[in-house]
């Protein structure tokens, strides 16, 4: 049952990304496919917030650092309550609080990113005011592969192991690709999870474009305190629109109409 | 009684007060506690001190994400590393984010004096005052460093605060009351300002009082509060003694000086003369030695002064006669 939801919320998700890339002529569209999956399961399973109150102390926390990808973010808030549907048809149109990157105007969104390498210091941050508390809610996080170069991320990576901070979920849209091309051609992130483990993290890894895979994935890691975890999603950029999916060209994209009715086509809701 | 005192010895006493009492406010330092005089803090306080090591850019990021989630959080490291390693996280993290977030920057200016031009800040007045969001201060003297300190902790929002290394003479009483905004007159004045913040206020003090023996009344502004900017006081300066002289431990690019000149030039244009650094390989030595070199000296100043006060006379010189002839000419149109 649970499963089938997902499936259907993810292509809903999905559709919705590719009419506001289209509407705006603009997004970052490969990326927001590829991490679309992992939103999911953090919204509709796994974190703990409430629309109503989106400054609710005790919620969890989520914090984009790949902040370009805002798309599906901006969707699911609407989707949940944080803020009327109507307005996801203003993204990236002039005066609306839906711009390109995250925004903390918009209801439910914990923090501005946009420049890389900034978003796991944030949730490093949060992560240990959470534990100064001894408070119960967590701190989601995902950066993008591409991001791993920025040496700031290697700086919070080093203090989140420094202070155990186990209520810090760390999680890499691992979809291999970025602006120019290939990341193990650009600049290698391999071996990835090592790399990590040495930082001191708990590392796992899953299918990134299956939700239930993913929510497996962390309700597993909620079980082992005691070090920041990180789950590597093996994902492919622009997943369920087959002529985006692998392409570095999808990076960022104007869908025309014609190739929005194809990627609907993709996105169909499937018969039961 | 005004204490002599350094300014990052005066904020980190008062730091250590305030945490006392507050069990959410945090300092958070770079392997800086040393140089920002935190020993006493982290001896006292170890929960509410954190450690980042060498990394400025995740210590603003991590106080940034601490803020959010509700904490009053210091960042405390020396101004050079802050305000130019971490300045995309002061613009992204802090100021865009409206992190309550205090970065706090010590040894500002040329405090690291022969440690040269990397240990040097001369770029972050201008670096920082064009950031959308962020209070800007610049403490001249202990017990001002004091009351900006308390306020900081009290006041919602992201503000950048730098302070000196060297004790600093105390300009002003401990129960001195500020505002943030609004500059101090710390002497009245009719034939020119001098306009300073920081360590320059003291010597410009001292310049103001050479002046007077010199039969010239300088109004000595200490400008504290970078921004905001007190637009009042300048332009009442402007009005009132037709000439304005700058002081800056800064490169003369973007600093005081300019932010003085974007006020005057724009509404009460007045001459200017803008004293701080120049556009070269700072000169090596400790800071008064470079203060020296650089005539940042109470006689450095008034001879700046002296002259610009020459050319406020030309130029009221040059005016008047150019109202004489203007009013001939109006004359002349009225008879025919
Ligand atoms: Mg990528």
């Amino acid at each position: 049952m649970e499963q089938k939801f997902l499936l259907k919320k993810a292509r809903e998700v999905r559709r919705g990304i590719c009419r506001m890339v289209n509407r705006a002529q603009q997004g970052h569209i490969g990326g927001a496919l590829s991490e679309t999956d992992y939103l999911v399961a953090l919204y509709y399973h796994i974190m703990k917030v409430d629309p109503a109150r989106p400054d609710w102390k005790d919620r969890d926390r989520f914090i984009l650092s790949k902040g370009h990808c805002v798309e599906p973010l901006y969707y699911i808030l609407a989707d949940k309550g944080f803020f009327p549907r109507e307005m996801l048809d203003t993204f990236s149109l002039p005066g609306s609080p839906l711009i390109g990157h995250t925004n903390r105007e918009v209801p439910g969104i914990e923090m501005n990113t946009g420049a890389l390498g900034h978003g796991l210091s944030g949730a490093c941050g949060m992560a240990l005011a959470a534990q100064k508390d001894q408070a119960d809610w967590k701190v989601f996080c995902l950066l993008g592969d591409g991001e791993l170069a920025e040496g700031s991320v290697w700086e919070a990576a080093m203090f989140a192991g420094h202070y155990h901070l186990d209520r810090l979920y760390l999680a890499i849209d691992r979809n291999r690709l970025q602006i120019s091309g290939p990341t193990e051609e650009l600049m290698s992130q391999e071996p990835l999870a090592q790399r990590f483990q040495s930082f001191g993290f708990d590392v796992a890894e899953c299918d990134g474009n299956d939700s239930a895979a993913i929510i497996a994935a962390l309700e597993a890691s909620f079980h082992r305190p005691g070090k920041p975890h990180l789950l590597i999603l093996n994902t492919l950029k622009g997943k369920g629109v087959s002529f985006m999916e692998g392409q570095t060209s999808w990076h960022h994209g104007r869908i025309t109409q014609e190739e929005l009715e194809r990627a609907l086509y993709d996105l169909r809701e499937e018969e039961d | 009684m005004k204490e002599t005192i350094a300014c990052r010895k005066a904020f980190s006493q008062t730091l250590l007060e305030l945490a006392r009492e507050d069990r959410d406010l945090y300092a958070v330092t770079s392997d800086a506690r040393g140089s920002v005089t935190l020993n006493d803090f982290a001896k006292q306080l170890p929960d509410q001190l954190i450690e980042c090591g060498i990394a400025e850019q995740n210590e603003i990021g991590v106080a940034a994400g601490m803020a959010l989630a509700g904490k009053k959080v210091f960042v405390c490291a020396p101004a050079p590393f802050l305000s130019a390693r971490g300045y995309e996280q002061l613009k992204l993290d802090v100021a865009y984010n409206r992190a309550n977030v205090k970065v706090c920057g010590v040894s500002g200016g040329v405090s690291y004096g022969t440690l040269g031009t990397s240990h040097h800040a001369l770029q972050d007045i201008a670096s920082t005052r064009s950031l959308e969001g962020l209070t800007v201060l610049i403490p001249s003297d202990g017990a001002q460093t004091r009351w900006l300190t308390r306020w900081m902790a009290r006041t919602e929002g992201p503000v950048y605060m730098r302070m000196g290394r060297n004790p600093v003479p105390g300009l002003y009483g401990p129960d001195t009351e500020f505002q943030v905004g609004k500059a101090m007159e710390l002497k009245a004045g009719q034939d020119l300002s001098i306009l300073a913040a920081g360590e320059t206020v003291s010597i410009a003090l001292e310049a103001a009082r050479l002046l007077e023996a010199r039969g010239i009344s300088a109004r000595i502004l200490d400008l504290f509060s970078i921004k905001p900017l007190d637009t009042e006081a300048i332009l009442k300066a402007a009005r009132e003694t037709w000439a304005i002289l700058t002081v800056e431990e800064h490169c003369v690019y973007g600093g005081l000086g300019g932010m003085v000149a974007e006020v005057v030039s724009q509404s009460y244009p007045v001459p200017m003369t803008i004293m701080g650094l120049p556009d070269e390989h700072t000169y090596p030595g400790e800071s008064p030695d470079v203060f020296r070199h650089y005539n940042l000296t109470p006689e450095g100043i008034a001879k700046q002064a002296q002259e610009l006060f020459g050319k406020k006379q030309r130029q009221i010189a040059v005016m008047a006669k150019f109202f004489q002839q203007q009013e001939k000419r109006l004359t002349r149109i009225t008879e025919d």
